[in-house]
């Protein structure tokens, strides 16, 4: 039984195809990475997922459930979370505020006890705040509780977005490109978070991801893209090895 | 310098950070109830003006500075509460009833506008509003069976326990009370998941999304209040002129508005109470030095908005945090003397962030 | 016949009009393509070069060509010290600050050219001044055929500046990409500043044109609102497409006005305008493009 399975997704851009015929299932409690050359369609898969894309065919299906067509903003609330190549953190809020709006989702109080803030919201508020401190002592981010995201270093960002989409307490989460912009300790670090949101927290990671380091230490399973086609699925050693994907990186004739 | 120690997560959702602001928030109140006993009715009548423009600025600062919509046409929804409001007290609807009618009534155009520009981005939208406003500018101006056109509309003067509301003293009190009942129900709303979505629509509409927040029905809503809040200020305003004019609802008092929320300071409440009283002082204080000018400035006809219109120039290049920026700036000083670094407040450097595909 | 040539007048001053919505709009799209800002002022823009003109030629007693020539240069000066002292700043900001900024400017401008020359109409006597042009029963004045005719000119110069000088290349490459532009040594930013001076030479040709037709006065900058609709109309990427989007609102506004009961031609520019928002937002010509992530 698998927690995520894309059929033959396939999307095109004008002309272009940027994931064609794409299929790939992923297991309960893996770590799953997807590498390939810049512009091989990683980060449309995600886009896929998320529902911020349509796929011109092909189909979604999570946890049996066929997600094609569900709306995008649904897809948090089914327990899909996800970060973003560039960080889109909320920038003027604090970083407490970011990670209760990851609860969003779990938010089930109306617009008028919301505007006369009754007892049954402030009890609902106090059990996100705790929720996110779990989150927030999880990454050991208590220092950073009430800065401005704006004034924070790039590195914390990044485990902040990471934070915000723990705070969803997804089943599957989407990483885009988690090192990008990190240093080697960063990065290090960040694969360490990964490894303990899998085993402590049994939660699925799709990662899309450069360093192939980071992708060697976390992965269990990795697919290689390149043009929006599958050319290599296995553990990171195969794929490292396999000869397509070398000749996508290094170049060479086909 | 006040350290809080916080001990309870209960401290964190509370709207006073501690008993002193409790205790500096009464003293406000209680000389703000007391200034129609001290001072003259000019100025009781002025405060009035300035508590209406708050109202008003609240309904912008909700939609502008907290969920990032630009809105310049907020004055066709002042105009539409200020209208209804009248309409139903000359049908005999009492007060506590229009009042809150307009409200709500003002609200539905909210929603209509909101709805058809829900998937513009900024600039798109700024223009939709401008468009829409001066729409609704034309109507008041040609429907002159319901608003009497160009005739003007005079306002019926109702009482709330016999307080005739329409003196200065009496849309003092009024304009005070819901003022302080819209800054209640904001700080209300800014404090829950609604609050937090619309702060998270302002700050990335693509990751807001990806958490689950419902952008459309969001964005609609922060219309609906904020037209709901403007349409409260309208019906205020009507008591304050006393006689409704087509042509008052125009462009320039949008951007009076706007510049509420510009010069207090974008995303505080205080910055909209910062910015009434400036949006609304300015003219006062201009009329008192107007004789003072040298080269007869004062009598120039233009002078009002091409000053409304450099503040809001260097306010933008020189603090865009407004009043409420420099304010706390100045704090910080204070409270860190002597040890004030210049790089505290330096401002991150930005990039131009594209909304176009590259 | 004689409905065919009073709608053919219509058309023809409806045309007219439009072309000088076409013209403002035309500004919005070259500053909206090169830096992503709307400017709220170029109707003030427009405004400031017709009381260029206006001094010019009725104070110094230039010739009407020389004059008009003089007041372009003047306001496509001013246009680039626009930007190089002020908006240069604010770029990066919310684009909401900046839409405020013109707005602020344009506020400014209007006051200073109501210190300057007064809150009156004012007028100068042009070639195109009172004199009709007879075809064959139908009378047109000549002051609208000449805004028809000067704006067809203008876009044949302008057309053959972006496509075939160095200079107007590089204005488009900095447009499309502002990073590769520079990395292939385009000075970005002057250039920026140049697509303000032409966009506010360009307002001033419409101030100029108009002035005949319509005196110049302090408030005629807010023929910028209906020159919005044009450039949404026309798609807001596209130069073709702002000035048919103009031609299009000036003869549905004057049709507006003619079958229309009163009232109803004010809102056509702002009614057009909603409708394109809400039923083709990507307007009649341009592409439209998401925010990728």
């Amino acid at each position: 039984m698998n927690l995520f399975r894309a059929e033959d997704i396939a999307i095109r851009f004008g002309g272009i195809r940027a994931v064609d015929a794409v299929s790939f299932d992923v297991q309960p409690g893996e770590v799953f990475s997807i590498i390939g050359p810049n512009g091989a369609g990683k980060t449309t898969i995600f886009n896929l997922i998320s529902r911020i894309y349509t796929p011109t065919s092909g189909r979604l299906i999570f946890q049996d459930k066929d997600i094609t067509n569900v709306p995008p903003h649904r897809i948090a609330g089914l327990g899909i979370a996800r970060t973003f190549q560039n960080i889109e953190l909320f920038a003027n809020a604090t970083l407490l505020q970011n990670l209760l709006i990851g609860r969003h989702c779990h938010s089930t109080v109306g617009v008028l006890s919301e505007l006369v803030f009754t007892p049954v919201v402030r009890r609902e508020e106090l059990k996100h705040r705790e929720k996110a401190e779990e989150v927030i002592a999880f990454l050991g981010l208590e220092r950073y509780r009430d800065t401005l995201i704006a004034n924070l270093p790039y590195g914390v960002r990044k485990v902040v977005e990471l934070g915000r989409a723990l705070c969803i307490e997804p089943k599957l989460l989407l990483l885009d490109e988690p090192s990008s912009g990190l240093n080697v300790e960063e990065t290090e670090g960040m694969g360490f978070w990964i490894e303990d949101i899998k085993k402590d927290l049994g939660v699925t990671v799709i990662m899309v991801e450069h360093d192939m380091n980071l992708v060697r230490m976390v992965s269990d399973r990795v697919m290689a893209l390149n043009y929006g086609k599958v050319i290599a699925l296995g553990t990171p050693d195969e794929v490292q090895s396999h000869p397509e994907v070398v000749r996508a990186y290094i170049g060479g004739e086909a | 310098m006040r350290y809080l120690f916080k001990t309870d997560y209960r401290q964190d959702l509370t709207i006073w950070r501690h008993r002193g602001d409790l205790f500096w928030y009464g003293l406000l109140c209680i000389a703000l109830l007391a200034i129609p006993f001290v001072l003259g009715e000019f100025y009781v009548g002025e405060l009035g003006g300035v508590f209406i423009f708050a109202v008003a600025g609240v309904g912008m600062m909700l939609l502008a500075g907290y969920t990032g919509l630009i809105s310049l046409g907020n004055a066709a929804f002042l105009g539409i509460g200020a209208y209804t409001n009248s309409i139903l007290l000359a049908h005999g609807v009492p007060l506590l009833i229009s009042l809150p009618a307009s409200g709500l009534f003002t609200g539905l155009f909210g929603i209509a506008i909101g709805l058809p520009t829900l998937r513009m981005s900024g600039l798109y939208l700024a223009i939709a509003t401008l468009a829409f406003g001066s729409i609704v500018g034309t109507v008041f101006q040609k429907w002159d069976a319901v608003t009497g056109g160009f005739d003007g509309f005079p306002v019926p003067e109702p009482y709330i326990f016999g307080i005739p509301i329409q003196s200065a003293t009496g849309v003092y009190y009024l304009s005070l009370a819901v003022l302080v009942i819209v800054l209640w129900l904001s700080a209300n709303l800014l404090r829950t998941p609604l609050g937090r979505a619309m702060v998270a629509i302002r700050d990335s509409e693509i990751s807001a999304q990806s958490m689950g927040i419902h952008l459309a029905r969001y964005k609609t809503f922060a219309f609906a209040i904020s037209a709901f809040i403007t349409g409260l200020a309208g019906a205020l305003f009507a008591h304050y002129v006393r006689f409704l004019a087509p042509d008052a609802f125009d462009v320039l008092l949008s951007v009076q508005f706007v510049t509420i929320v510009f010069v207090g300071g974008l995303g505080s409440l205080h910055g909209v109470i910062y910015g009434a009283l400036f949006v609304r002082l300015l003219p006062q204080f201009i009329a008192i030095i107007r004789d003072e000018l040298p080269f007869g400035i004062g009598r120039m006809p233009g002078l009002e908005p091409s000053l409304f219109g450099l503040v809001l120039v260097l306010v933008i290049l020189f603090e865009p945090g407004g009043i409420y920026g420099r304010w706390i700036k100045i704090k910080h000083w204070f409270q860190a003397y002597p040890l004030k670094r210049r790089s505290s407040f330096r401002r991150q450097k930005s990039y131009a962030r594209s909304e176009r595909l590259r | 016949m004689e409905d065919a040539a009073r709608l053919l007048q219509l058309v023809v001053n409806g045309a007219a009009a439009g072309c000088i919505y076409g013209l403002i709009a035309l500004g919005f799209v070259l500053i909206y393509k090169a830096t992503e800002m709307i400017n709220f002022a170029q109707g003030d823009i427009m405004m400031l070069g017709g009381f260029f003109a206006f001094a010019l030629i009725a104070h110094f007693g230039l010739n009407y060509w020389l004059g008009a020539l003089i007041a372009i240069m003047l306001t496509a000066a001013f246009g680039f010290a626009l930007d190089a002292v002020i908006l240069r700043r604010v770029i990066g900001q919310p684009q909401f600050a900046v839409v405020m900024l013109t707005l602020g400017l344009g506020f400014i401008f209007r006051a200073y050219a109501g210190i300057t020359w007064g809150y009156d109409s004012v007028g100068f006597n042009t070639p195109f001044t009172n004199r009709t042009i007879n075809l064959s029963g139908l009378v047109l004045g000549q002051d609208n055929v000449s805004i028809i005719v000067g704006t067809v000119l203008l876009c044949g110069v302008l057309y053959v500046f972006f496509s075939h000088t160095r200079l107007g290349i590089a204005m488009q490459a900095s447009s499309q990409n502002q990073l590769a532009a520079y990395y292939m040594g385009i000075p970005v930013r002057t250039v920026f500043s140049l697509i303000w001076a032409i966009s506010a030479g360009v307002a001033a040709v419409a101030g100029i044109l108009l002035s005949p037709v319509s005196m110049i006065d302090v408030n005629m900058g807010f023929l910028g609102i209906k020159a919005f609709a044009a450039a949404v109309l026309g798609g807001f990427g596209s130069i073709p497409g702002a000035l048919v989007g103009g031609v299009v609102i000036g003869i549905v506004e004057q049709l507006a006005g003619y079958f229309l009961p009163a009232g109803f031609q004010e809102v056509t520019s702002n009614v057009v305008l909603l409708a394109t928002l809400i039923l083709r937002p990507q307007g009649l010509f341009a592409e439209i493009a998401g925010k990728r992530v």
